[in-house]
């Protein structure tokens, strides 16, 4: 058995199974590695040994009673989007930072029923809106790579607690590119599923329209076990697909034989850093060498795609973040003359600078005089955008390419131009606007020593296929299992 | 530029966030500069393009007509800024 906290999420379980370490010990070994390196990554925003611990007891007993499921007694943490019940739940914001949530997510749930242990609530971008995780009212998240930089976002938590070691598994949340660009940056693997496979129930609200959550782990086969877990109809919330159960590892030992992978001009035509060219056009020979075909696809109106984004999430976030007055949970000013100066000041000081500034581009996309030229404009754009990809899946049976333009980048280079940050998720933004599903896996390192990400988009409902292709470039590659030196330590 | 100074203002009104003038100032020009970003779509056509407002052509299901939720008051109120008698506090609107 190799060092405990370097295992993937599957040998975890298997440990456990096999009886060769309890859920306590080793949720208790995974406890020490975070309060050792979390004060200096700040992965998480809040941690319960207590809570965790009598969890992982409650599975030692599960499994003795021979009860046990796959995931029973295996440590997983969650990004500070998803309500637990009894957990401060806090989105990373100041407007709910002592906001203790009164009910379960129904991803939460699931991975209760499974006794699976909860180790905490991971830090992010502030309600998911960002791609370096430095906007958090908790300070920014540290890539474990390099500490001096971000470790991508919104769900950098996420993915640089995996990398470091800290747990096996994390849920996460992908709006623009929030799973797959920090997992990218991190040198950890994320699949974000098909828009409406797992349930929002519970998930706070971003851009309702594009928010999808998904697992980040160090394997295919363990993103695999944990969307068997996370997918599934959930009639409470009205846009989850009700679709038959499928099991995610069906086609992890299937090869390549037959794909035809689509290689979109856009993607590869400039942009991309040149050692991040160099990793993911040595990944395409590498699935080529496996048996896949690969052909150049067109996606035409693919740079319309960040500009289509900038209209439809904001004006959704400026939605859904009205529910934040002051008035039923959450921060309230302290002091006011009315009603009206209560909820403006509440709203100016809860909301850190980068929500305030898509709330106020939202107000604008859907005020008087603008919508049409803006919001309906933007959604017309979405169409196209997914119907290039429909074109495109006429000719191949996935698509590849980079996640993100860059390796991880410096904390605060992008902090006084917030377009450089908005280019960062370039290469993830479309399959949201579609609602197809999409992945990175690490395929190489790149300057500075840092890991580059690979990009798979399937057609609708292909995760299965997907996994298989990344399950087969990590059995013969092995990019997914190298880790920093904070993991290692 | 689509927005000034007023314009800011306006939205920020809107929007119920409160800003200063300082405030204004900078939000002036990153707004414009994310509003510049977007401009890139306005000169698509579109004509005859059906807006597409979600991945999925759903309608709202509907689902029995049943209690589903049980009364958890108190456990919702526990976070709030200021309750009475099960009723949330806000200033006072009429005189």
């Amino acid at each position: 058995m190799s060092a405990l906290h370097s295992m993937s999420l599957v040998e975890t379980a298997r440990a456990l199974a096999a009886r060769e370490v309890s859920s306590v010990e080793l949720v208790g070994a995974l406890l020490g590695r975070i309060s050792a390196l979390n004060p200096s990554l700040n992965a998480f925003i809040t941690v319960d040994p207590e809570t965790s611990l009598r969890q992982a007891a409650a599975a030692d007993q599960r499994i003795a009673r021979g009860e046990a499921g796959p995931l029973t007694g295996v440590p997983v943490a969650h990004k500070d989007i998803f309500m637990a019940r009894g957990w401060r739940t806090t989105c990373a914001s100041r407007m709910l930072a002592g906001f203790v949530a009164p009910y379960d997510a129904q991803v939460i749930e699931r991975f209760d029923a499974a006794g699976a242990v909860n180790m905490g609530k991971l830090n992010m971008d502030e309600f998911a809106m960002g791609s370096s995780s430095e906007s958090s009212f908790f300070g920014p998240v540290r890539n474990p790579w390099d500490l001096e930089r971000v470790p991508g976002g919104s769900s950098g938590g996420s993915a640089a607690a995996v990398a470091a070691a800290l747990v096996p598994a994390a849920t996460a949340t992908d709006t623009g590119g929030s799973i797959r660009q920090p997992a990218s940056l991190c040198g950890v693997s994320g699949l974000k599923p098909t828009y409406g496979l797992v349930s929002r129930y519970g998930m706070i609200a971003y851009a309702s329209s594009l928010d999808q959550a998904g697992p980040i782990a160090r394997t295919a086969e363990d993103l695999a076990v944990l969307t068997n877990l996370m997918a599934g109809h959930d009639p409470r919330d009205a846009t989850s697909v009700a679709r038959p159960a499928e099991d995610y590892r069906r086609d992890l030992e299937q090869g390549l034989a037959g794909l035809t992978i689509g290689l979109p001009r856009a993607y590869f035509a400039e942009g991309m850093s040149a050692d991040v060219r160099a990793g993911v056009e040595a990944a395409i020979d590498t699935l080529r060498r496996l048996g896949a075909r690969t052909v150049e696809v067109d996606l035409p109106r693919m740079e319309l795609a960040l500009p289509a984004y900038y209209v439809i999430a904001p004006a959704e976030a400026s939605s859904n973040l009205s529910r934040y007055d002051g008035v039923r949970y959450g921060h309230r000013a302290a002091d006011y003359t009315d009603l009206a100066d209560m909820y403006s000041r509440t709203r100016a000081e809860g909301f850190g600078p980068e929500v305030r500034r898509r709330i106020l581009i939202g107000a604008f996309v859907l005020s008087h005089g603008y919508y049409d030229a803006y919001y309906l404009q933007a959604q017309r754009v979405r169409r196209l955008v997914a119907q290039d990809f429909k074109d495109a899946f006429a000719h191949c049976d996935l698509i590849v390419g980079p996640t993100s333009p860059t390796v991880a980048f410096p904390l605060g280079a992008h902090a006084a131009d917030p377009l450089q940050m908005y280019l960062s998720d370039i290469y993830t933004i479309a399959p949201n606007l579609a609602g197809l599903p999409a992945m990175s896996i690490p395929c190489g390192i790149g300057a500075h020593d840092l890991p580059i990400g690979l990009q798979l988009v399937g057609n609708y409902f292909a995760e299965a296929r997907m996994l298989g292709v990344a399950a087969a470039f990590q059995r013969e590659t092995d990019w997914h299992r190298r880790m920093p030196a904070a993991a290692t330590a | 530029m689509p927005l000034d100074s007023d314009a800011v203002r306006r939205i920020a009104l809107l929007a119920r966030i409160a800003v200063t003038d300082a405030e204004v100032a900078a939000l002036h020009g990153e707004l414009n500069g994310i509003l510049g970003l977007v401009e890139q779509m306005q000169g698509v056509d579109t004509a005859g393009v059906v807006p597409m407002a979600h991945a999925f052509d759903m309608h709202a299901p509907l689902r029995p007509d049943v209690v589903t939720e049980t009364d958890r008051r108190a456990d919702f109120q526990a976070g709030a800024p200021a309750v009475e008698d099960g009723l949330y506090l806000v200033p006072r609107v009429i005189e």
